[in-house]
């Protein structure tokens, strides 16, 4: 077995005394498209940040290993340095910044158009716009997927990346995740879609703070759609038994 | 050098290259205190100026119909580290005009000195002003600025004006605005300002809807930092069928300062509609992570966000 790009043992996460990540087990391999399913609630969102590192979200318990280093000593911008980042479900606006500037990062050498492309934005168009409300919000996720691909990331957490995105553009987020596998990257990919979960390379289906099943996407999927969680019987996970 | 040529050299610090004074096609007016060092007027610009012990009086006329295609330069400071200047200015833009004036209020030495505007605008049926301001305060945080002005825009006129203070010091500035729309007339007010250390900011824009779908805007944008302190107040009240106005006040506190932002809005007719929104705290938080999980440092993030803000 190859060694993990990230392997998490034992995390915890409370919040007001009430655990959101109950001693989550969980590794990705260099170069894995790893999707994430569960119910709402489950704790997917909550992992993106803790793993990220979010203000808040330190955890009682448990290590993050990223590559062979600790995560957790580290600040956020440090474990984006490192090569981790996160793609927010609903991505922030920002007044007066501009689509190149964002994509640039204070690069003033960087080229932010192929990324543009790869999210299928056409550059002349939108370079000059600005990541604020004037962008639907189809148009705000593809930009933060293009930013996600603009960072060559190690690996890149991506919830809910096919959020707010019309049907005949999930072909381009899947390809995206996919270009960042291509680019020597790794993807833990949070999301409600069978379409697209089914991509990964593997799946794990999250109840109540803890991975309960892994495997296949197709297998995964099934075990959710199955309401056969042995953790919460169906209580949690799946709200109502058949 | 000449007062003139201090004055030149500093307009670079509001975005306005020097060569527009020598430029005949640009209409303009240079003032260091109470005293005009050049002007220059161009068809369809007629500049009445007087020059008096206590103040600069005049007046400036855009004609009925003239379209002034090239921007009119106002240039007023001081080229001393102390001093006043007091502008009493009447800008008349007559019916269906069209104009744009750039304002440079240039003070790049002033460590106890005061500038003065007392303002009267006029904007005729159909006309538009665009009135850019650009303040430079210099490095020391000695200056007072008072910016007061009436504007009257006219039935299906247009009014745009543009504050902005973003480099150096600002002292103390207190600004008083009293807009006053008719019928389908429109008014849009925006300020930016970058305050520091000391500085201290009253900025107070009244807008008064008083014509049928008459529209109006109020936009503010003030970072502070340091012990700086801000008092925001915008009004807008609306008292026609159909007029519609916003009042946007966003202020980011950063180290020890302090910031108030009251927006007013009051509304005198059933078919008219005011809003606001206001905000004041530090920079976004999901901004400030969006930005450090791509690996800016927290005070890289600050300073995109905040030119970003000040754009």
């Amino acid at each position: 077995m190859p060694v993990p790009l990230l392997d998490i043992a034992a995390l915890t996460f409370e919040a007001d005394h009430h655990p959101i990540l109950d001693r989550l087990d969980l590794s990705i391999q260099p170069g894995e498209i790893h999707a994430l399913l569960g119910a709402n609630g489950s704790g997917k969102t909550t992992l993106a940040y803790v793993l990220m590192g979010c203000e808040g979200y330190v955890p009682s318990g448990g290590r993050i290993l990223f590559n062979g280093a600790d995560l957790l000593p580290l600040k956020m911008y440090e474990r984006a340095r490192l090569g981790l980042t996160l793609a927010w479900q609903e991505p922030a606006r920002f007044e007066g910044v501009t689509v190149r500037e964002y994509l640039s990062l204070g690069k003033p050498d960087f080229d932010p158009a192929p990324a543009l492309k790869q999210v299928g934005l056409d550059p002349d168009r939108y370079l000059n716009r600005r990541v604020d409300k004037s962008l639907s919000g189809g148009e705000r996720h593809r930009i933060e997927l293009a930013s996600v691909l603009s960072m060559n990331p190690k690996l890149a957490i991506l919830d809910e990346p096919s959020a707010g995105i019309d049907m005949l553009s999930i072909a381009h987020i899947i390809g995206i995740i996919r270009a960042v596998k291509a680019g020597g990257g790794s993807v833990i990919l949070i999301t409600h879609q069978e379409e697209v979960a089914l991509i990964a390379d593997r799946a794990s289906q999250l109840c109540a703070g803890r991975i309960i099943f892994s495997g296949s996407p197709r297998d995964a999927v099934d075990h959710f759609r199955g309401r056969t969680c042995v953790r919460c019987d169906g209580e949690v996970c799946n709200y109502v038994r058949p | 050098m000449s007062d003139l040529e201090y004055l030149r050299r500093a307009l670079p610090m509001v975005g306005a290259e020097p060569a527009i004074l020598d430029d005949t096609r640009i209409a303009h007016v240079v003032a260091h205190g109470h005293r005009i060092l050049s002007h220059r007027t161009v068809p369809g610009v007629r500049v009445e100026l007087e020059e008096t012990p206590d103040a600069i009086i005049g007046k400036l006329i855009v004609e009925a119909g003239a379209q002034i295609t090239q921007p009119i330069h106002m240039c007023f400071g001081l080229a001393h580290p102390t001093g006043v200047q007091q502008i009493k200015i009447d800008v008349v833009i007559c019916e269906g005009a069209q104009a744009r004036v750039l304002s440079h209020c240039l003070f790049p030495f002033a460590r106890a000195a005061e500038h003065r505007m007392q303002a009267v605008m006029e904007i005729g049926p159909g006309a538009s002003l665009t009135y850019t301001e650009g303040h430079y305060h210099g490095p020391h945080g000695g200056m007072r600025v008072l910016p007061h002005a009436t504007i009257k825009i006219g039935p299906g006129a247009r009014y745009f004006s543009d504050f902005s203070l973003l480099s150096g010091s600002v002292g103390t500035l207190d600004i008083d605005y009293l807009v006053k729309v008719e019928a389908d007339g429109l008014a849009e007010l925006s300020a930016k300002i970058f305050a520091h250390k000391t500085d201290h900011i009253t900025l107070k824009e009244a807008v008064m809807l008083r014509g049928e779908r008459s529209r109006s805007l109020i936009k503010t944008r003030v970072v502070l930092e340091d012990q700086a302190q801000a008092d925001i107040v915008g009004i807008t009240e609306a008292y026609a069928k159909g007029a519609r106005g916003h009042v946007d006040c966003m202020e980011i506190v950063q180290g020890r300062a302090h910031a108030s932002a009251i927006p007013i809005v009051r509304v005198f007719h059933p078919e008219a509609k005011v809003t606001h929104e206001a905000a004041i705290g530090s920079v976004d938080k999901k901004e400030l992570e969006t930005l450090m999980a791509r690996g800016m440092s927290p005070e890289q993030a600050v300073e995109m966000i905040v030119s970003g803000i000040l754009r």
